[in-house]
């Protein structure tokens, strides 16, 4: 496989008034053709400058962008317009063209390139197509809902056949249903177009769903580049352990039945002692409802937990608080 | 209460009225709007960056911008007697009507094209648009809406400045009302020409704003 993008030494700093800032430091970088090249890293890592790099929408102050062979910094400004037209993207917000219907948003990289008009309307039906979206050519984009206009946009988007799609958080303003439709439906155009597509996020997750390659970028620096396999199982750099991190971030539901009352005073109030438990037995714990009262001059506190599924430790739980000291009682009628 | 050659003046001077307002609402545009939009392109966050361009024209546009339309008529009295050949009637006060519309167009026209999405015009050069396209296709055609609502506000004012015009004899409306209405003590001749000019920017503010409502997409 040869390389269709390759960046060397890519360095971008931008003036701005209170000195300047490096959004790029020296990023070298090669992408395989008919791969899904991953570009992860939190906000402000550059992730949008690299990728705008890409297409020139943004110059880089110094190093080398070849695209399909060409060197895209030695372009003349006709021969790089034509060049964008086989370097598609898409973006967080659609950036579709809020007065055109949705079949001549479709056809105005078309009218760009300078297609005639029928042909143009002929294609744009096609992919509306593709996209599943037919129905909706005489619609304006204001009455699509996201997931639907990014469907324009990637309709838009093939409309002149290009050969790299860069997606800049295409899926970052969706719902996690819709992103897992665009996502599966920027899968299918990579396979059956044989389209490289570069794909921005902050989300470990579209990279796990989609993507074959992978590169980390933290404050302008190319952190690691690999397979999504070896990121995973193996992070080399704190800030791709960090990103692989988030993507546990969703527990998921806790579907524990059973719930006690904990109550403590001032004495143990000091002590983390849901923190202790958790890390501990390596299991959330759900706090339901908390408070603290003064009862007769004393700080009284109160809590209902919601206790894990697992019988075993539950019961470890409840004994480690009558270890603490503290009140345990057993309560079933609590409503959420 | 009126009498025929009344009637007869009125109806001239409210077509003399429309004449001027339409005519140089029309230059006003043929210059306006291609300062704004290169006033839109040259901003460092246009297009095509480029300071120079920017300040110059932004300076010149400042500078007729304040000063008061009164004061322009008579400043220009030279440079219409040369472009008319006299120096009142309607068709001379075409002259300092469009120098002094073009630059408060040109800055309408500027803050509608900087309405428009910046991803939107990324978009377009990322599938490799030129200047030109952009221009039409995206800056021009997605801020129709608020162009139409600043065409018509121009046209309100530009109808307002063609009153002004009559202090200096410049025919139509306002000039009937100063000759009439204040120099001869004619009250209802006055409140007539008041009574029109009302009429005339109630209509055109109501077509201005009925199209450009009806050519905006952005709604469901």
């Amino acid at each position: 496989m040869e390389p269709i993008i390759e960046l060397t030494h890519v360095s971008k700093t931008f003036h701005a008034q209170n000195g300047e800032v490096e959004a790029l430091k020296d990023i070298s970088l090669s992408i395989e053709k008919g791969d899904i090249f991953g570009i992860i890293g939190l906000s402000g890592a550059g992730k949008s400058t690299l990728v705008r790099c890409l297409n020139l929408l943004e110059k880089p102050t110094s190093g080398e962008v070849i695209v399909n062979g060409n060197s895209l910094m030695s372009l003349s400004n006709k021969q790089l317009r034509k060049e964008r037209q086989r370097i598609g993207m898409i973006f967080q917000h659609f950036n579709l063209l809020m007065q055109r219907t949705v079949l001549d948003n479709i056809c105005f990289p078309l009218e760009i390139a300078g297609v005639k008009k029928s042909e143009a309307r002929k294609r744009a039906m096609e992919l509306l197509e593709v996209v599943n979206l037919s129905e909706k050519a005489k619609a304006y984009p204001a009455q699509l809902s996201g997931g639907q206009k990014q469907r324009v946009a990637i309709a838009r988007v093939l409309a002149t056949d290009p050969e790299i799609l860069l997606c800049d958080e295409a899926t970052s303003a969706l719902d996690p249903q819709t992103t897992k439709s665009i996502l599966s439906l920027l899968k299918e155009i990579n396979e059956k177009r044989g389209i490289t597509i570069v794909v921005i996020t902050h989300e470990m997750a579209v990279v796990q769903e989609i993507c074959s390659h992978v590169a980390v970028l933290d404050h302008g620096n190319l952190m690691e580049t690999g397979s999504v396999e070896d990121l995973f199982r193996k992070p080399k750099t704190d800030a791709a352990k960090r990103l692989v991190l988030s993507g546990f971030a969703h527990i998921g539901e806790m579907k524990g039945e059973r719930k006690v009352r904990v109550t403590f005073d001032g004495h143990t109030a000091f002590e983390p002692i849901i923190g202790n438990i958790i890390l501990e037995y390596k299991t959330p714990i759900n706090i339901l409802y908390a408070d603290t009262k003064t009862i007769n001059g004393n700080a009284e506190g109160e809590m209902i937990l919601q206790l894990p599924q697992n019988e075993e430790i539950a019961d470890k739980i409840v004994s480690y608080f009558k270890e603490k000291n503290l009140g345990v009682e057993e309560v079933d009628d609590y409503a959420r | 209460m009126l009498d025929s050659t009344t009637i007869h003046m009125l109806v001239e001077g409210t077509g003399a009225t429309l004449y001027m307002t339409l005519l140089s609402t029309f230059f006003g545009y043929v210059l306006g709007l291609p300062i704004g939009i290169i006033l839109t392109i040259t901003d460092k966050e246009g297009i095509k960056p480029n300071a120079v361009v920017y300040k110059i024209l932004d300076f010149i546009v400042n500078i007729l911008r304040s000063i008061p339309f009164l004061i322009l008529l008579i400043l220009l009295i030279p440079v219409t007697r040369f472009i008319v050949g006299k120096s009142y009637g309607v068709a001379a006060t075409v002259v300092p009507l469009v120098f002094a519309a073009a630059p408060f167009i040109g800055r309408m026209v500027e803050s509608s094209l900087k309405e428009v999405d910046k991803g939107v015009i990324e978009a377009a050069q990322s599938m490799g648009a030129g200047t030109m396209t952009i221009i039409w296709k995206v800056l021009l055609a997605e801020a129709r809406t608020s162009l139409l609502v600043g065409l018509t506000i121009a046209i309100g004012t530009i109808l307002g400045y063609s009153a002004m015009a009559g202090v200096v004899g410049g025919g139509g409306l306002g000039d009937i009302a100063i000759r009439y209405g204040y120099y001869r003590y004619q009250t209802n001749i006055m409140i007539i020409t008041i009574v029109i000019l009302v009429l005339l920017v109630q209509i055109l503010q109501g077509i201005g704003m009925m199209v450009s409502k009806k050519l905006d997409r952005r709604q469901h």
